[in-house]
């Protein structure tokens, strides 16, 4: 049986807890500090933490927080926002964190992808690449929260981060997020077959069976989910929750399609 | 007191973090008095195995940890990289290991490993105890989180203490006498890893 690491993303906005959709509309979902700790309780696989203010802010990664998060976090936790340099780096990792999450730096400053991958190896840098689809069906790479259109192709902005040392991608889905229609399986599966290294599919998953297209049709070797972890449906209310053990092993480990 | 070893690696902060929760000492240190008076140590590692040896050879407590292992016998428990250079050698890189365990290193074989099984390693896996080491005990369903390229080939396989499965079985854990190893890492694996650490404070 191999079991498919299924990966709750907190999105942090001034100081708070936050879910987007599409990138925009964000709603305040409550304390990430109380977060952590019930998904903790809840025994998740791993948790990715971004701080979606920071690289707007120009603003350092709060330490103090990160520190107060990690004690309390018996999972495998990776971290990103306004990360630009290795000290940075340094400092996460040495207080708790195990993978640093790069957007932007990838794209401005990818060298640093090789600084992290030669000091701390590759397993410990996740490339975060946001897409989005043009008019004529063209994905293209977006940074500093999806506003900005880099102009680049997903898979070769991909290719070139393996290239410089990244150990995993996270790729996420714009037009997706937060809708519940399910992972863009187009551009998943492009980007897992042009790469060797494990790629986690962001952006839209409402429930199991989503995870299974991504993981069966899409190639993804982990997914990562937002909205369907933090709101209840149908009115959205919100209420933390992580699948049971028990459905995951009966629909989504080693269950093709 | 347990002694967490700093030698500049990586997460040794989570390790700490989690022998706080279980309630045992413990002090992430490169200080040999602290070292010297050690009741159990932990040897952390993360990233490129030269880099780790290399740090490991240049700290303060290089020699003083071999006369705590071998005068001493105190209990020592390797944590992925860590565990790892308890072998003689890596194909990771040119360094010598500690060579403490007979084996070596070897990269995970890409030819052997099914469609989509990718490299590195990066999950939750099942671990299956071979019934030698009480590290183990209680342990319902033992399944932990795993981040390597590189897996533990051992000669003498009744060093063995658990196997995992990707592709291909590798060896999980390893055990010599008084020093021991896990390729995972406990210290991120809730309440099996929790379990692990605490059997590793009780049992041995």
């Amino acid at each position: 049986m191999k079991r498919i690491r299924v990966i709750p993303v907190l999105l942090i906005h001034n100081q708070g807890l936050i879910k987007s959709e599409r990138f925009k509309k964000y709603r305040y979902v409550g304390d990430p500090f109380n977060a952590v700790k019930i998904f903790n309780e809840k025994e998740v696989d791993e948790l990715a933490i971004i701080d979606i203010d920071a690289t707007k802010e120009k603003r350092k990664p709060n330490i103090q927080q990160i520190r107060e998060i990690a004690g309390e976090a018996f999972m495998p936790l990776s971290y990103g926002g306004g990360i630009t340099t290795i000290d940075e780096v340094k400092e996460i990792l040495f207080n708790g964190i195990e993978k640093i999450i790069i957007n932007k730096a990838a794209i401005t400053s990818p060298n640093l992808i090789s600084q992290i991958a030669d000091r701390f190896g590759r397993q410990s840098i996740v490339i975060s690449i946001d897409v989005k689809k043009n008019i004529w069906g063209k994905y293209k790479v977006y940074s500093d929260n999806g506003t900005h259109n880099t102009e680049l192709n997903p898979l070769e902005f991909a290719q070139k981060c393996v290239e410089f040392g990244a150990g995993e991608i996270l790729l996420t889905s714009i037009d997706k997020d937060g809708t519940y229609n399910g992972y863009d399986i187009d551009i998943l599966k492009k980007v897992t077959e042009g790469v060797t290294i494990p790629v986690i599919a962001g952006g839209g998953a409402s429930s199991v069976d989503d995870f299974k297209k991504a993981v069966y049709e899409g190639n993804a070797s982990a997914v990562a989910a937002g909205s369907m972890f933090v709101f209840q449906r149908p009115h959205n209310a919100v209420l933390i929750s992580y699948p049971s053990i028990k459905e995951l092993k009966e629909k989504l480990y080693s269950q093709p399609l | 007191m347990i002694a967490v070893l700093d030698y500049g690696i990586g997460n040794v902060s989570s390790i700490s973090n989690m022998l706080k929760k279980i309630g045992a000492a413990n002090s992430i240190t490169a200080n040999p008095e602290v070292i010297k008076n050690a009741s159990k140590l932990i040897l952390p590692g993360v990233g490129h195995f030269d880099y780790c040896m290399k740090q490991l050879r240049n700290a303060p407590f290089f020699d003083l940890l071999q006369k705590r292992v071998f005068n001493d016998k105190i209990q020592i428990l390797g944590v992925c990289v860590g565990c790892q250079m308890l072998m003689e050698k890596s194909e990771e890189g040119s360094e010598k290991g500690l060579g403490w365990i007979d084996g070596e290193v070897v990269k995970f074989d890409q030819k052997r490993l099914p469609a989509n099984f990718r490299i590195p390693h990066m999950d939750w896996t099942d671990v299956k105890p071979t019934g030698n080491s009480p590290l183990y005990d209680n342990i319902e369903e033992p399944r932990f989180y795993f981040v390597h390229s590189y897996h533990l080939q051992c000669n003498n396989l009744n060093n063995i203490t658990a196997t995992a499965n990707y592709g291909y079985e590798f060896p999980a854990s390893i055990i010599r006498d008084n020093i021991m190893g896990v390729q995972f890492h406990p210290e991120k694996s809730h309440k099996y890893g929790m379990n692990l650490y605490n059997n590793f404070v009780n049992n041995f």
